[in-house]
């Protein structure tokens, strides 16, 4: 019975000591191969032999899928990556083996247009993506929605913004939005007006608190470019009536050029600069804006949202 | 006793003795599985814990169902050979063909009963993830309905290879099987593009091999989608067939079994 116990023991310990060190090794293993990342290999890359492989359990493949290109895009997009190889082929195979799975067409397209770091700078896929999307989920309006807005952000391309909106308003329980969109993209509406309008329509449709963060950010960075295009002006011609540029906001109240001190979307006073320029006080708060920012500033890598969106 | 009370019998204690040997100790890893996937996935990916929870439930189930089905089927009969139970069964006056039925109800039982603990699994999962259920949750009832009608057929298989093969040929043949008629759509679609008797052949094989590809709607119920009443009848009636068609095999082939 003594023996037993102590065999028991004996051999408790030393699976115990192996398990550990097993790991250990493995970190180790681990750190060498840090440079071969496994993630850059697709085994089988095309989407048609997976679909047939996954002997019809292909909702539960394409989730698989679906969730490997947001773990692709996370981790790259947090090492501020400059290309997003594998993103394209992920998203495909997702879609061929589920094309109901609408997240994957939304998301997906967001992660592929925008320009690197932001996203795979791949505007042409994410547009391919969007129109698979819609052949295949002809009624969602939202699919619609998204390939316009990339065409609009992303390429600048009009016509085919205001074409994508237009059969996207026909859609049984379209946003009404979609058609007004429409008829400005048809029109060239301006870019800061047209920005803001599909933002606030991103914000206000979107159940997704991550959207509508990045939505919110998006709006405040347009009110900043705004508000700075505005306030440089009025500094400029302060300097041109009275040869020097205003020390500071106080001066400009005092002439009466301003009611108060201008405020930035988190309310915090923006800055005058002695040459006239304008700045926002906590510009990593502020991820989007083209203006207002110091001479030299780099933006961190990926944007910060704010609790408060 | 009348031949319902022997199949019956036989049907219960090859439900017992599947439990006995740990059968039902699957639900465990498959418990693992769900509240782990339902934790994880809302960290890991974006938007699709519903989505996972669905998908991933209801493939296990049909899986783990399909393991049990195989390998459970694979020794019903050759394990009472082996063990020589079956002379003492066979002493009494049990028909062969009673044999063959009652082990089918048994490990049909079996899986049916697996299935309603896992099932529920999927539920609690799903009101886990969802907070709510949703009127189309039903669907998901249709998808295990024919998920169960899945391993009717596989029961039904696996007791024909059984009762002439080895365990292990019959496993072999059981799987090959179930591979084949997850492509049975694609079979007929091959057959319609050959000619002469290569189509003939092609067709007889497609006509042959047990529709899986009509009986999985895993994906279309986990986005909602609803299935037809026609399909579900139509479904039914197939499965029914071929199950009995399978077990009529194998009772043909073990009442001329020599079992000296």
């Amino acid at each position: 019975m003594k023996t037993s116990r102590q065999v028991t023991l004996v051999f408790s310990l030393i699976l115990l000591g192996c398990l550990a060190a097993s790991v250990v090794l493995l970190r180790r293993v681990d750190r060498m191969r840090a440079g071969t990342s496994l993630e850059e290999v697709l085994y089988i890359s095309s989407p048609k032999a997976l679909k047939k492989m996954s002997l019809g359990y292909d909702g539960l493949l394409a989730d698989i899928y679906w969730t490997r290109a947001v773990q692709y895009f996370g981790s790259r997009h947090h090492e501020g990556a400059q290309h997003f190889d594998l993103l394209a082929p992920l998203l495909e195979i997702t879609t061929t083996l589920d094309p109901h799975l609408l997240v994957a067409y939304e998301y997906g397209a967001n992660f592929l247009a925008p320009k690197p770091p932001n996203g795979g700078g791949m505007p042409g896929r994410a547009i391919q993506l969007e129109e698979f999307g819609i052949r295949n989920n002809p009624n969602e309006w939202r699919l619609y929605y998204n390939e316009g807005f990339i065409r609009y952000m992303e390429l600048k391309d009009y016509a085919g913004a205001s074409d994508v909106f237009a059969r996207g308003s026909k859609v049984p329980n379209a946003h009404p939005f979609l058609a007004i969109l429409a008829g400005k993209m048809a029109e060239h509406a301006g870019d800061q007006q047209m920005a803001r309008m599909m933002w606030s329509t991103t914000y206000q449709t979107t159940k997704d608190t991550t959207v509508r963060a990045n939505a919110a950010a998006h709006l405040r960075a347009l009110q900043v470019d705004e508000d700075v295009t505005n306030l440089e002006a009025l500094a400029g011609r302060f300097e041109k009536q009275t040869g020097h540029f205003p020390s500071g906001f106080s001066e400009l109240q005092a002439a009466g050029w301003l009611r108060g001190t201008p405020l930035d979307p988190l309310g915090h006073t923006y800055k005058l600069i002695g040459d006239g320029r304008v700045e926002v006080r906590e510009p990593d708060d502020l991820p989007f804006i083209q203006k207002g920012t110091p001479p030299g500033y780099v933006a961190p890598s990926a944007p910060r949202f704010l609790p408060a969106d | 006793m009348s031949a319902r009370n022997r199949i019956w019998h036989i049907a219960s204690n090859t439900f017992r003795e599947a439990v006995r040997d740990r059968v039902l100790y699957n639900l465990i890893v498959f418990a693992l599985l769900m509240s782990g996937a339902s934790i994880l996935v809302g960290q890991i990916s974006i938007d699709i814990e519903r989505l996972v929870v669905i998908n991933l439930g209801l493939t296990a189930v049909s899986l783990f169902g399909m393991v049990i089905a195989i390998f459970i089927g694979i020794g019903l009969v050759s394990k009472e050979i082996e063990k020589r139970t079956l002379y003492t069964v066979l002493s009494r006056p049990v028909r062969r063909w009673e044999f063959i039925v009652g082990k089918f109800f048994g490990l049909a039982g079996t899986l049916a009963v697996n299935t309603f603990f896992m099932a529920v699994g999927v539920f609690v999962s799903l009101l886990y993830v969802s907070h709510h259920f949703q009127k189309q949750d039903g669907w998901v009832l249709v998808a295990l309905y024919f998920i169960i009608l899945q391993f009717l057929i596989v029961t039904a298989l696996t007791l024909l290879f059984s009762s002439f093969s080895s365990p292990l040929l019959s496993a072999v043949f059981a799987f090959s099987i179930f591979v084949i008629g997850s492509f049975a759509e694609d079979l007929r679609g091959f057959a319609g593009i050959t000619h002469g008797i290569t189509r003939w052949l092609a067709t007889g094989a497609a006509y042959m091999v047990p529709n899986f590809s009509a009986l999985n709607v895993i994906s279309s119920v986990a986005h909602a989608q609803p299935v037809s009443g026609q399909l579900i009848l139509y479904n039914s009636a197939y499965a029914l067939i071929y199950a009995t068609m399978a077990i009529s095999g194998a009772v043909l082939v073990f009442e001329r079994r020599n079992l000296k």
